[in-house]
Parts: structure tokens; C-alpha cells; sequence
């Protein structure tokens, strides 16, 4: 197919489709109204449930099924990226150099890598509370780790980046999310039940099984995320294929 | 406003599907996957939308006390942004793949197969 006549296809698409969107917005509640009523029941769910972030509340229990599922895209995806980006026959492994950083830089890195850390725990633990959880903690407590990178080398990264320690945490924490849901089915009568004693609305103990569901999460989200990333930075710093070896 | 948030984000998604189809390069029709994908979110918090009302955090607010936006189609974007993220992952990958095996990223050069 020539590009012009893929351009006049998606043209003709894009009529049709732009046509029905707008006959069906016309249609659907309008923008800013008060008509809510799956918000409204969520809402008095997670008070219920006496969780002060509503949006956790959604994610971990009443949807906690759900979260299983998108969980378990993330482990998949870091098997998948593992799977394509190994090391193939004609390829072969450098040892990365050193690399002269500023010492301003490295000084940005050393205050801001625990800064970063704590951050991300925070973030984590207190997702039952204020805006965050398990998924954004997670990808703080990643982007801590990649400071190393950022205000060094790759030589520091990989010396604080125990990769095989981080691929068993990643299965663990993702193996976990589904031992709580077992866990629920014997005590509850149902999968992923919150069957943990709730706490006290508005304190770091209250949700039930919310907040042990927000650190598996957390624990595989980062530890997913690094596994993830040191693959496609192998790629770009360690591994040359037979091609361009040649060529150097 | 009336329709036009939901208009917008319409508009984006089909901006974003002309770039798909007119893309040279993969790295770029994955980065405008990743614009198709953000227009989800944006029709998703537009559904959300309540005027006048605030974050469904109960963490200050007394519960009652003020209309809040819809949590569930906030918590659905999260789900659409985790998956977005890791759908951008695994095509990087596959591209990378292809640039080692093939030589190329551009996706209407991609026309032999190999065994």
C-alpha cells in the first residue's frame, strides 16, 4: 500500500470516527455535572472501609481483583523485556568504564539518593492516607536507585543494584498479592476479602489488608522497574554486537 | 464547557492515530501510542469531572462536608497509565530487536521475512 492511499483510508476513518464520537458525546452526561452514582457509592465503600484515600480504596479493595490483573501485566512485561533483550549469540558483554563526574553532581546524588529513598517508602506507606500507593512509591523508590547512574557511573549502579536479589523480590511481591487474596478466600469466604482488622479512620494502620496489598505492590513495582531498566541500559552500555566490534 | 473536554480528548486520540499512520520510525509511532494512550485519561477524568468539588482524599476533609470528584475513574486512569507504561516497555524492546536482526526502524522498510 503506497502512503497516499493509507492517508486517504484514515482519512475516510477518521470522518467516520470523529462523527460517531461526537454523536455520542451529545449524549453522555454533561462535563462537571453532579451526576456521579459510581463515585458516590465508592465513596461510602472506602469510609466503610475506613479509608481516608478514596482512590486506594477503589484500587485495593473494591477493584483489588482488578489490581491483581494489572500487577501481574507488570511482572509479565519485565519477563517479556528479560526474554528480548538477552544477550544473543554474536553479542558480546563489556565491562562499562568509569566515567569522570563533577563533584557538585556527585554530591546532588549522594544528598539526594536517601532523600529519595524515604520519599518512596513514604509514598508507599502512606497510600491509604493521602494521593499515592504501592504503583507511584514504587517508581520513586526505582528513580532513587538510578540516581546512582545519573550522579555517577554505571560501575556505582551496578555495585548497588543486586539484580538477582531484585528479580526474587519481584516474584515474591507478585506471588504475595495473590497469597493475601488466598488468605481472604479462608478467612472471608472470598478472594482478596479485606478480612484485617480496619484501625482508626485517618491513621497509618487503617484500611485492613489495603496497606500490606500497597507494599507488595510497591516492593514489585520497584523491583520490576530496575530489572526492567538495567536491561535496556545493558543494551546501551555493555552489550555491542559482532557488527559494530568490527568496526571499531 | 459542555462537550467540548470530551471533544478534546477525541481529538487527540485521532491526531495521534495520523501520526501512527504516517510514522517512518518506530521510536516515534510508540511515542504516539503513548499520545493515543493519554487521550483515555483525559476523556477518563473528564467523565470524572465535578464542579465546584475537590480531591477524594478524606485524609483533611471532613467526609460530607464538600462534593469530591469520582475516585473510580481516577483509579482506572492509574490502571491505564501502569498499563500504558508497560505496553511503551515492550515495544522499546521489540525495537531494539529489530534494529539488531533487521537494521532498521523504520516500519515501511520492515518488508522481507526471515527465517
Amino acid at each position: 500500500m503506497t502512503a497516499r492511499t493509507r492517508l486517504v483510508m484514515f482519512l475516510v476513518a477518521t470522518t467516520v470516527i470523529a462523527a460517531f464520537f461526537t454523536a455520542a458525546c451529545t449524549e453522555v452526561p454533561r462535563f462537571g455535572s453532579d451526576f456521579h452514582p459510581y463515585g458516590q457509592r465508592a465513596v461510602t465503600a472506602a469510609l466503610a472501609h475506613r479509608t481516608a484515600n478514596v482512590v486506594s480504596s477503589v484500587n485495593f479493595d473494591i477493584r483489588a481483583f482488578d489490581t491483581l490483573g494489572e500487577e501481574s501485566i507488570l511482572f509479565t512485561t519485565v519477563l517479556g523485556a528479560t526474554l528480548l533483550l538477552r544477550l544473543a549469540r554474536d553479542e558480546r558483554e563489556h565491562p562499562p568504564a568509569a566515567e569522570r563526574v563533577l563533584p557538585t553532581t556527585r554530591l546532588f546524588g549522594t544528598v539526594l539518593m536517601p532523600i529519595t529513598l524515604v520519599v518512596g517508602v513514604y509514598i508507599v506507606a502512606h497510600g491509604q492516607l493521602s494521593p499515592g500507593g504501592g504503583f507511584q512509591g514504587g517508581v520513586v523508590l526505582a528513580t532513587a536507585l538510578h540516581l546512582a547512574y545519573v550522579a555517577a557511573d554505571y560501575r556505582v549502579l551496578e555495585r548497588i543494584r543486586p539484580l538477582t536479589v531484585l528479580d526474587v523480590a519481584d516474584s515474591l511481591a507478585a506471588a504475595s498479592f495473590t497469597i493475601i487474596g488466598l488468605a481472604g478466600l479462608i478467612a472471608g469466604g472470598a478472594f482478596l476479602k479485606n478480612v484485617l482488622p480496619l484501625g482508626t479512620f485517618n491513621q497509618i494502620t487503617s484500611g485492613g489488608t489495603l496497606p500490606v496489598l500497597n507494599a507488595a505492590v510497591g516492593v514489585e513495582v520497584a523491583s520490576g522497574l530496575i530489572v526492567l531498566l538495567a536491561h535496556f541500559l545493558d543494551q546501551a552500555v555493555e552489550i555491542t554486537d559482532s557488527d559494530s566490534q568490527e568496526a571499531h | 464547557m459542555g462537550i467540548w473536554v470530551y471533544l478534546a480528548a477525541g481529538w487527540v486520540l485521532l491526531v495521534a492515530l495520523y501520526g501512527l499512520v504516517t510514522s517512518r520510525n518506530l521510536i516515534h509511532a510508540i511515542g504516539c501510542l503513548a499520545v493515543a494512550q493519554s487521550s483515555t485519561y483525559l476523556l477518563l477524568l473528564a467523565v470524572g469531572y465535578r464542579r465546584g468539588a475537590t480531591a477524594p482524599v478524606y485524609s483533611d476533609l471532613i467526609p460530607g462536608t464538600r462534593p469530591v470528584v469520582d475516585p473510580v475513574v481516577q483509579a482506572l486512569a492509574l490502571t491505564d497509565v501502569v498499563v500504558g507504561a508497560t505496553v511503551t516497555a515492550l515495544l522499546l524492546a521489540l525495537t531494539i530487536q529489530l534494529r539488531k536482526r533487521h537494521h532498521t526502524v523504520d516500519p515501511q522498510g520492515l518488508t522481507g521475512l526471515k527465517g
